[in-house]
């Protein structure tokens, strides 16, 4: 690493960099695909927002801010009281953030017991538990969702097993509820948040934990005062890439939830679906989902990069 | 006690390993894999059951298999999974030749001004959330006056299988020295043979794992899909989708469950290739 930062100063390619003098080539192909297929259509995505709504789904070609109005706004019924603040949209984004929230929370208390587990098992068995850790996440999202829904709706298996046993006298109620839609969120993103506390976890010395036990410090001091702090790095990383997909799932809260949990999601994809869409609203909404999961990421490497510089 | 523990070697690791334990721990662990496989364990028994309802227990038969393959609904799901199939195929080909290529500019590259934004845009699919990637295929394929079905899914495919494909070769191609190709081109190999006769046989793992998982990926879609495929065509996912609206029925859940055996053995596969044949077992 050393002698390639200082040939660069050089200007010399190092010898390791074998195609280097090709890299703009062999990278165009990625870069006109992702281009021209991902950052123009969020472009124009962002000018849709800005343009008038036509009412059998599309737009007319006409500078409005109609669609951001209605996010924020409410005019009264036909458009002609004063402005006030709408909070039936600002709502759902945050019952949205919420849930994800909650589901980032549930993923974080199973996730990390089990990360750590995993991450003090002989180096050679390890592979094999992030193996069935991960195994579930390649399985159609879909049908994991379905699943989810097969197993705990009212009279489900769940609740026969749970009533057979005698543990309940009455079904549980859980499908159309907050906790199914965390349920199914925590079931879809899991081994996000298992993974980065795993690596991290996996780095961590622990002759430190050691050193701690020796000063006489209990297990669970050490965890919260050593173990906790060293590999929150891990734990932030696992956090994000759970909420910043739950935020904006269509599956867990659509199939789970019902109509009463609408999310983000559902929002956006009403706006497309059929002659009652609004796309610059559905343009609108999906361009402020977009710019919070940006600042979310933002926010993250730029403290990921200040760790790393105080180091 | 501890002190004692220090002088005696012997019981060095053992003390180790204690200290590291938490009680409650080994608990949860299986817990959270029984979370993980209940719901999928369930549905696969359930795809056995011998009954027009879903929640009576019948007994065992694989009617519902029968029913999958010669069942009122055959025609649909089989059109809908040979789309499922081929587009993955195609987008998992062409996403893994673009992700090899970004690979080897990336990886086989000095520093320099604008990798960073390039890594960057090569996970952008990552970072966008699927949905609002979703609206943006739609709107820009309306835009442009592209007819939407079946190439329009293909190309959203291709787009967001890229980062997929190319993880697992990147982190291959770092775990390649250098020095292979630069002795077969000290042997006046042309960059390109070098390439083709020297580097594409060590990737091969890391090759086929990033075709394996952009695959997957590809077959698992249902949000970008759903938006871009425009009426008159279906994929597995948008099938079961539309099926599950009107409530689970038996036939979904044998479907379910041969899709969910196809995802498990490709990413065993996908496991086993990409273990195999480590060259550096540098350690970090």
């Amino acid at each position: 690493m050393k002698s390639q930062s200082n040939s660069q100063q050089n200007n010399i390619v190092p010898a390791n960099a074998t195609f280097h003098n090709q890299k703009n080539k062999l990278l165009l192909p990625a870069w006109l695909v992702i281009g021209f297929f991902l950052v123009v259509p969020v472009l124009m995505m962002l000018v849709y927002s800005f343009l008038t709504k036509e009412f059998r789904g599309g737009v007319i070609w006409e500078f409005s801010l109609a669609a951001y109005d209605q996010f924020f706004f409410d005019r009264g019924l036909f458009g002609d009281e004063p402005a006030k603040i709408d909070w039936t949209y600002i709502k759902i984004y945050g019952r949205s953030a919420l849930q994800a929230l909650i589901a980032t929370l549930l993923c974080l208390v199973i996730g990390f017991p089990t990360a750590y587990y995993i991450a003090t098992r002989p180096v050679r068995s390890r592979p094999l538990w992030v193996f069935l850790i991960t195994i579930p996440y390649w399985v159609n999202l879909l049908i994991r969702t379905v699943s989810m829904k097969f197993l705990i709706r009212d009279n489900g298996p769940l609740n026969t097993w749970l009533l057979q046993a005698g543990i309940i006298d009455q079904p549980i109620h859980l499908i159309n509820t907050n906790l199914a839609v965390q349920l199914g969120l925590f079931y879809s993103y899991l081994p996000f948040m298992v993974l980065p506390i795993y690596a991290s976890i996996e780095r961590f010395d622990f002759s430190l934990s050691e050193a701690a036990a020796d000063l006489y410090a209990s297990r669970w001091t050490t965890l919260r005062q050593i173990i906790l702090p060293m590999v929150k790095p891990g734990i932030i990383a696992g956090c994000i890439l759970v909420f910043v997909p739950s935020l904006g799932a269509f599956l867990a809260p659509d199939l789970l939830g019902g109509a009463k949990n609408f999310m983000i999601g559902s929002l956006i994809e009403e706006q497309f679906k059929g002659n009652a869409g609004n796309w610059p609203f559905g343009a609108a909404s999906s361009m402020i989902l977009l710019i919070i999961v940006l600042l979310v990421l933002l926010i993250y490497a730029r403290n990921e990069s200040h760790a790393q510089g105080a180091r | 006690m501890n002190r004692t523990h220090k002088g005696l070697a012997n019981n060095m690791s053992e003390a180790n390993l204690s200290i590291k334990r938490y009680p409650g721990f080994f608990a949860v662990t299986l817990f959270c894999l029984f979370l993980l496989y209940a719901p999928l364990l369930v549905v696969m028994v359930y795809s056995f059951n011998d009954s027009v309802s879903i929640t009576r227990w019948g007994g065992i038969s694989l009617r519902w298999y029968y029913d999958v393959f010669n069942g009122a609904e055959t025609a649909k799901f089989k059109t809908a999974a040979w789309n499922s199939i081929s587009i993955a195929v195609l987008a998992a080909i062409s996403s893994t030749t673009i992700a090899t290529l970004a690979a080897l500019g990336m990886i086989r590259s000095a520093r320099w001004r604008g990798k960073s934004v390039s890594f960057a845009l090569i996970n952008l699919p990552l970072m966008v959330p699927e949905i609002v990637t979703a609206v943006a295929t739609l709107i820009f394929f309306s835009a442009i006056g592209f007819r939407t079905g079946y190439a329009s899914i293909l190309i959203a495919h291709i787009v967001f299988c890229i980062p997929f494909a190319y993880l697992p070769i990147a982190a291959r191609m770092q775990g390649i020295e250098s020095i292979y190709e630069q002795v077969a081109m000290d042997l006046y190999a042309t960059r390109a043979k070098a390439f083709t006769k020297i580097l594409i046989p060590l990737l091969m793992p890391g090759i086929i794992s990033g075709f394996l998982l952009a695959f997957i990926i590809s077959l698992d879609d249902f949000i970008i899909t759903n938006f871009v495929k425009g009426a008159g065509i279906e994929t597995l996912p948008t099938a079961i989708f539309g099926a599950v609206k009107q409530g689970i029925k038996p036939n979904i859940m044998a479907i379910s469950t041969l899709m969910l055996l196809v995802s498990v053995l490709l990413v065993c596969i996908s496991y086993i290739v990409g273990r195999s044949g480590s060259i550096t077992p540098k350690k970090e």
